[in-house]
């Protein structure tokens, strides 16, 4: 489960470092950083360079008998023409369901931002409550709230959305709406953040100055709020791209994403070599979007 | 360990060649001055002026790039600020969010190891008109009541020096007459050293025995408010300090007791000691409040000295009409004139003749190439307007 | 005319309210299968009304040991990576140094980096250098995920002081350590705190990283995805329910404690988001 809260500040300049010491306390710094800095390095660093390593290594070879490094860069070739599939559908999915969260969330952040007087800190809270329990136990709920035999599969059956055996559980509309649902805070807290700042007073001053408000918005309030929104739909689309959960719980096999697929390679079929190549991939794959769409956004200041 | 400083014979504040660079950027630039016991000193000057960072250096928050600071015979130029007889009243006043007012007060005490702290701070709670505040937060109090907090906070120690950094600045206008006129009181009371540092004149004048007026981290003029406004040393001092105008001219030597000066094709004469220079470029000044306004040449008194010009604005703020008037040569003076009389305001349009008695000008030198200067009506409200 | 512009003024706010709706019902159903006899193992369906699952919880042991193991990760984590943080922040906000923008990333990169990855590749390291999985690399992992995040958080708190209260203290006596410890402290205080719930929440609800570092260890999260395969018993659900509860309590403890605390734990839920 990813945090509350992802994205260092969006926005606004900080204040600049405070100047290099010379003589005493010069040592300090480095002694406060020390012990963090070398956790990060040692388990977060050293670790993404033994798994470049493992992507290397020869696919002959097994967890039982060894790896050898035979700087094999064939095996991503080869992941992604086993694999591509499911690929795809992590990225098409993460983006349905990021269309669907920007919908929902944009509406939610802006009326608890502008809208909620006193009831503002209420809904905030609402927002992040779901958080507060555990994030399988949330998702096993939307295996009862979307079963065969649920209330909400009866009631579209009965106005013939579905068909009479049409159902919702195990589809891809289940893992979407998961999707959705699992990272929704993620957008709408920074969202709401940026919109918390907005001063209604320049709507009223757009409107003066002849803005209908459909201009207003988008002339005034969705400018003002992109830093908030471009951190948001970044806390959305990594997490849930790299997701195998809501695919594994409330899919088949065949919503299987590619999470879904590097599980196994690990954890079943035990292919270090194969398995350290997709999270490559992946991991290069969502760095590559993430730097388009900021050059896009015209903003580097988020990250 | 050092100790104390408190155990030193009391004595003047010195500071001797202070200097302080912050990379290229020169904030006090090679400054002396004495600030004698017991005096209430004002360090005046506009914002970037280098006076906070001189207070800082007091206080020891910064050190100085180089030169010293003294107390009596004390160098205390490299002592911790905790080490020092000093204490601070801060801009923001800073006061601790989390503790309470009584706790606040205490709080050097404490710092100090003395353990019946009650009775000191409720005497001290009582001469800044705060008795019973002791358990309330800094967040529940009025800006006025949290700047005479942050005062007794400072006073309880009885140091040796009390450095103040625009402790009025945050206040109203109203509310900062009144703490003025307090400030002023508690000063006398205690006997304290005060060094306060602002750049409101209005303030440094009428509470200060002595100011400094800064500029650029050097020291423009230094003396008592009614010298320095009355026969100001620079330009600059004379326009920060009210206003003046300046009339650009040469000075051309002595005659008799008096310095002659030409400008704009007229010739002058300034009392020889009101004059900072007896030859070569310079200004020659007079007060708005002191250039008076007649008819035409006859009607100027015996012994002033005159200009001719045309009214080209008149503004009337309450207790006395601001008027323009534009020279022959196309500079405008202003002149104030009180509301005393019956008299009716003089109409835009109107040719007068501006006069003034010599006694109250005062030549100054001036840079080549450098023009009239007159402050623009109302930029600031002279001392006394109603606003 | 007048339907026009209450719809106009009203209908964002309807909007919101069906999606907190939507963010909602999924524990509003956690909490209804608590009180569910279940029909078999294999059923998520309400069946029955029972008070059961809440007289025993710990019917199913497995389960309650993996929630004490996954209280235990969290309470190591917690406490080390508020530590390790903690310090980072201060060397960031307070000092100068050398390699700022490297620290910054290092910093930076855990948050925007997938969590498979982080699992996969420390995975690879572990196997690599021959660490049997267990209890300890679970808490190693989780330390290297929370610190981020206590950085980030302390950090805002850090820099949104007031540095001129600790020239104050100085100017009133105090030493650097009494300064810090008067006055600095107590300041930084609620970050802290804030910091090491948010990183305690991370580490006890954390299953994907857990689960490739977690040998044969089962924390609760780990417990519950392999009941998933088996049959979730429905204490399952009281646990869930048990640990809305608590957060809810302690939100409502804070906001009892007067405005301005209440006010302070919201702004740290959000202030990572964005400034405070």
């Amino acid at each position: 489960m990813t945090a509350l809260a992802h994205v260092p500040t969006a926005g606004g300049s900080p204040a600049p470092p405070p100047p290099v010491r010379r003589g005493r306390g010069r040592l300090l710094p480095y002694l406060l950083l020390l012990p963090g800095a070398a956790w990060l390095l040692v388990f977060f660093a050293l670790p993404l360079l033994q798994l470049a390593a493992a992507s290397l290594y020869d696919p002959a070879g097994s967890l039982s008998t060894g790896y050898a490094m035979t700087w094999a860069v064939g095996n991503y070739p080869d992941a992604l023409q086993a694999y591509w599939p499911q690929f795809l559908r992590s990225f098409l999915y993460s983006a349905i369901a990021l269309v669907l969260a920007l919908l929902m969330g944009y509406p939610l952040a802006y009326a608890i931002a502008q809208k909620a007087g006193r009831w503002k800190n209420l809904l905030l809270v609402a927002v992040v409550a779901p958080m507060f329990t555990s994030f399988l136990v949330r998702t096993l709920a939307w295996k009862t709230i979307l079963s065969d035999n649920g209330a909400l599969v009866g009631l579209l059956r009965d106005v013939h959305l579905l068909g009479p055996d049409g159902r919702l559980l195990a589809t891809p509309v289940a893992v979407v709406l998961g999707l959705t649902y699992n990272f929704l805070p993620f957008l709408v807290l920074p969202l709401y953040a940026s919109l918390e700042r907005l001063d209604p007073r320049l709507l009223e001053a757009a409107s003066d100055l002849y803005a209908s408000p459909l201009r207003a918005f988008g002339r005034v309030t969705l400018p003002l709020s992109m830093p908030g929104l471009i951190a948001g739909t970044l806390l959305f689309f990594i997490p849930a791209t790299g997701d195998y959960i809501n695919a594994e719980l409330l899919g088949t096999p065949n919503e299987y994403m590619i999470g879904n697929v590097i599980d196994s390679a690990f954890l079943v079929r035990l292919d270090y070599p194969q398995g350290a190549a997709l999270s490559f991939l992946l991991m290069a794959a969502i760095l590559a979007i993430v730097f388009v769409y900021l050059r896009k956004a015209g903003t580097e200041e988020v990250l | 360990m050092r100790q104390m400083a408190q155990e030193t014979p009391a004595g003047d504040l010195r500071l001797a060649d202070l200097t302080k660079r912050f990379g290229v950027f020169t904030a006090v630039d090679d400054l002396s001055l004495t600030v004698p016991q017991g005096a209430f000193f004002a360090l005046l000057g506009a914002s970037g002026c280098g006076k906070t960072t001189t207070l800082r250096m007091i206080a020891g928050l910064e050190a100085p790039t180089s030169g010293q600071v003294l107390l009596g015979d004390r160098d205390i130029t490299g002592l911790r600020p905790y080490r020092r007889p000093v204490n601070t009243v801060f801009q923001s006043y800073a006061l601790f969010p989390h503790l309470d007012i009584h706790e606040n007060v205490a709080f050097g005490l404490r710092r100090r190891g003395i353990r019946q702290v009650g009775d000191q701070v409720e005497r001290m709670l009582a001469l800044v008109q705060l008795q019973g505040y002791g358990r309330r937060r800094p967040a529940q109090l009025s800006g006025g009541q949290q700047q005479r907090v942050a005062l007794a906070r400072a006073l309880i120690n009885h140091p040796q020096v009390l450095l103040l950094d625009e402790p009025l600045g945050a206040l109203d206008l109203k509310l900062r007459r009144q703490m003025q006129i307090e400030l002023k009181r508690i000063q006398t009371e205690v006997g304290i050293t005060f060094v306060h540092v602002t750049h409101d004149q209005e303030e440094a004048m009428t509470m200060a025995d002595t100011v400094a007026v800064m500029n650029a981290g050097r020291i423009e003029q230094l003396g008592a408010p009614a010298d320095i406004y009355e026969y100001p040393a620079t330009a600059f001092v004379a326009n920060f300090l009210g206003q003046s105008n300046l009339l650009a001219g040469e000075a051309g030597g002595h005659a008799g007791d008096e310095v002659l000066v030409t400008a704009h094709g007229a010739r002058f004469s300034v009392p020889a000691d009101r004059a900072r220079l007896v030859d070569g470029p310079a200004f020659l000044g007079v007060r708005p409040e002191k250039l008076h306004l007649a008819g035409g040449p006859d009607d100027v008194p015996a012994g002033h000295q005159h200009v001719g010009g045309v009214v080209t604005d008149a503004s009337y703020v309450g207790v006395s009409t601001q008027y323009l008037v534009r020279t022959a040569w196309g500079s405008e003076l202003s002149a104030f004139t009180a509301n005393s009389g019956l008299g009716g305001r003089l109409a835009v349009g109107t040719p007068v003749t501006a006069h003034w008695d010599p006694r109250h000008a005062f030549l100054l030198p001036r840079a080549g190439g450098e023009d009239d200067q007159t402050t623009p009506l109302l930029d600031e409200p002279p001392v006394g307007a109603v606003s | 005319m007048k339907v026009r512009r209450w719809l106009a003024d009203r209908w964002v706010m309807g909007v919101a309210l069906l999606v907190l709706g939507y963010l909602t019902l999924p524990i509003a159903v956690v909490a209804g299968l608590s009180f569910n006899r279940p029909s078999s193992r294999l059923s998520y369906d309400f069946n029955e009304f029972t008070l059961d699952n809440w007289a025993r919880p710990c019917a199913t042991a497995d389960m309650c040991d993996a929630v004490v193991r996954s209280m235990e990760i969290g309470l190591i984590a917690t406490v080390v990576s508020t530590v390790l943080g903690t310090l980072m922040a201060f060397a960031l906000v307070r000092h100068g140094f050398r390699g700022r923008s490297g620290i910054n990333g290092l910093i930076f990169l855990p948050m925007a980096t997938p969590e498979l990855v982080m699992g996969t590749s420390l995975l690879a390291l572990f196997v690599a250098a021959g660490v049997p999985q267990g209890f300890w690399t679970i808490v190693i992992a989780h330390v290297m995920f929370c610190v981020s995040f206590v950085v980030v958080t302390v950090k805002a708190r850090l820099a949104g002081m007031d540095r001129r209260l600790e020239e104050a203290a100085m100017d009133l006596y105090a030493s650097e350590w009494q300064t810090f410890r008067r006055i600095t402290l107590p300041l930084v205080l609620p970050g802290i705190v804030a910091a090491a719930l948010l990183a305690f929440s991370l580490s006890f609800d954390d299953f994907i990283i857990t689960n490739f570092n977690a040998g044969t260890t089962v924390t609760f999260p780990m417990y519950v995805w392999g009941a998933a395969q088996r049959g979730i018993p429905p204490q399952v659900n009281v646990i869930g329910t048990a640990m809305f509860g608590i957060a809810l309590l302690l939100v409502g403890a804070s906001s009892l404690r007067g405005r301005r605390a209440r006010r302070a734990a919201l702004a740290v839920i959000a202030t990572p988001a964005g400034k405070p």
